[in-house]
């Protein structure tokens, strides 16, 4: 087995290269993307204005409450009969992706936003700040504390979740082993291979955002 | 007058927290709020900023309504200062920061003019040494008299303190009275919710009894702590002093 293993990294090293390269490329548009979207979903829900706010929970509530894969499907068939010209299946499967992460995003900011102490809220009101300056000046950067690990471990999460973006062949790590076994019929060490190296991503990349957490707490 | 409070009541639901509160207060006055937890104190104070939006009455400041519709709310709590019990300094600025950011953001002041204000009040509370530390290494004591400086910054007209010693380990109360007694001796118009009865005593032109959600007695601390009228007041006093 182990042999089988060394000869297929030999062999198709490239190939693993560039599913590493595709798997890390969709999760960080998944969470660039969708954590502009989440900022917009997160200001929505919180807005006073109570239509807005249900538009966001509808938005939220629907991402969250339907299975991914089923979303990768509906996009991958929606988004070519909406634009105007035929977009590649890496954009229908990013589109499915960046609007899904976009609805946990938004939970995550606006968690964060709302762990803030309220004080910190009064005492800026109280020297006669507005609310936008307040938001902007106090209470954001201390959510960003809050907010900035979670995105992370998002971004950890979107590594793993991808894979089933391999339903569509995007060159993704899952990709990889659907390639393989197509070209080959080896089965059991081109996924032990894709396993190993997912979790050196997702557990190196953990490590990193625990460290981070630590190192942006204030009392230094 | 600086202060004129009208027939004020804010109730949260059911719940009627004020009923009906009268007042007046001068410039130069210093005013101790006293009386039970629940019995309004807090929430009196935060109504004259409009921290709490009152559910009926009238707030006058220096001839402004502000509880009338269209009063920019923000212009004039610049003039009144706040203090809070869990002082609610910034953590995410350095010492100096807090107390600059808002009088530069507001353009009260420039830069450097707030800077050197800054310098000048921190001076005046011993955190001097302070300047460019986080809040967060700072004592209760030292993040109390932070958090009066940052309002004296904006070069309030009233400073409402909200039980500033309250959350305070004992051995630090000291401090963060003397910083506020020597606020009012320079003619600081204050109104405090305390329960330090000692220092309302020697510090108040007028002390307010609260006695739930109304304004039961007010008068001279030698009235109030000397010659309590109400049954409610004397039990009061006799049991916190």
């Amino acid at each position: 087995m182990l042999e089988t293993m060394g000869m297929l990294v030999q062999r198709y090293y490239g190939l693993f290269l560039d599913g590493v390269k595709y798997t890390l490329l969709l999760a960080l548009i998944a969470v660039t993307l969708g954590t502009v979207i989440g900022t917009l979903l997160a200001i929505m829900k919180m807005a006073k204005f109570k239509p807005i706010s249900w538009l966001a929970t509808a938005y939220i509530e629907i991402f969250r409450g339907t299975p991914l894969l089923l979303q990768l499907y509906l996009f991958y068939f929606l988004v070519p009969q909406i634009l105007p010209f035929e977009p590649s299946k890496f954009v229908c499967v990013s589109t499915a992706l960046v609007l899904n992460t976009g609805a946990y995003v938004s939970e995550i900011i606006r968690a964060g936003i709302q762990a803030v102490d309220k004080g910190q809220t009064e005492a800026a009101r109280s020297l006669g700040l507005n609310s936008v300056q307040t938001m902007r000046k106090v209470v954001f950067p201390q959510a960003l504390k809050n907010i900035l690990p979670a995105l992370g471990n998002e971004f950890v999460t979107d590594i793993k979740e991808t894979s089933l973006a391999s339903t569509f062949f995007v060159g993704d790590l899952m990709t990889c082993y659907r390639t393989i076994n197509g070209a080959i019929y080896i089965t059991l060490e081109p996924l032990i291979i894709v396993g190993i190296i997912y979790f050196i991503l997702t557990f190196s990349l953990s490590k990193l955002v625990a460290f981070i957490e630590r190192r942006i707490q204030y009392d230094h | 007058m600086i202060i004129k409070v009208e027939n004020l009541q804010k109730s949260f639901g059911d719940n009627h927290v004020l009923t009906d509160i009268n007042a007046e207060i001068e410039e130069n006055e210093v005013i101790s709020i006293i009386g039970t937890s629940g019995s309004g104190k807090s929430t009196f104070l935060r109504c004259l900023n409009l921290l709490e939006q009152p559910t009926g009455g009238k707030i006058w400041f220096k001839g402004v309504d502000l509880t009338a519709k269209g009063v920019d709310i923000n212009l004039h709590r610049q003039k009144m200062g706040m203090v809070f019990q869990n002082f609610n300094v910034f953590p995410n600025m350095k010492v100096e920061d807090n107390i600059t950011m808002a009088p530069v953001l507001l353009k009260k002041k420039t830069k450097e003019e707030a800077h050197d204000l800054a310098m000048k009040l921190l001076d005046r509370v011993g955190l001097l040494e302070k300047a460019s530390a986080y809040p967060n290494s700072l004592s209760g004591g030292q993040k109390q008299r932070l958090a009066i400086v940052r309002a004296l910054a904006m070069e309030p007209e009233v400073l409402l303190f909200d039980e500033p010693t309250s959350a305070l380990d004992p051995e630090m109360v000291g401090e963060v009275l003397s910083v506020i007694k020597g606020l009012m001796h320079t003619g600081m118009t204050s109104i405090i919710v305390t329960h330090e009865m000692g220092f309302a005593k020697e510090v108040s032109d007028r002390v307010f009894f609260m006695n739930e959600g109304v304004l039961a007695e007010t008068g001279s601390p030698e009235q109030i702590f000397d010659n309590p009228q109400l049954p409610r007041l004397k039990e009061f006093l006799s049991k916190v002093l």
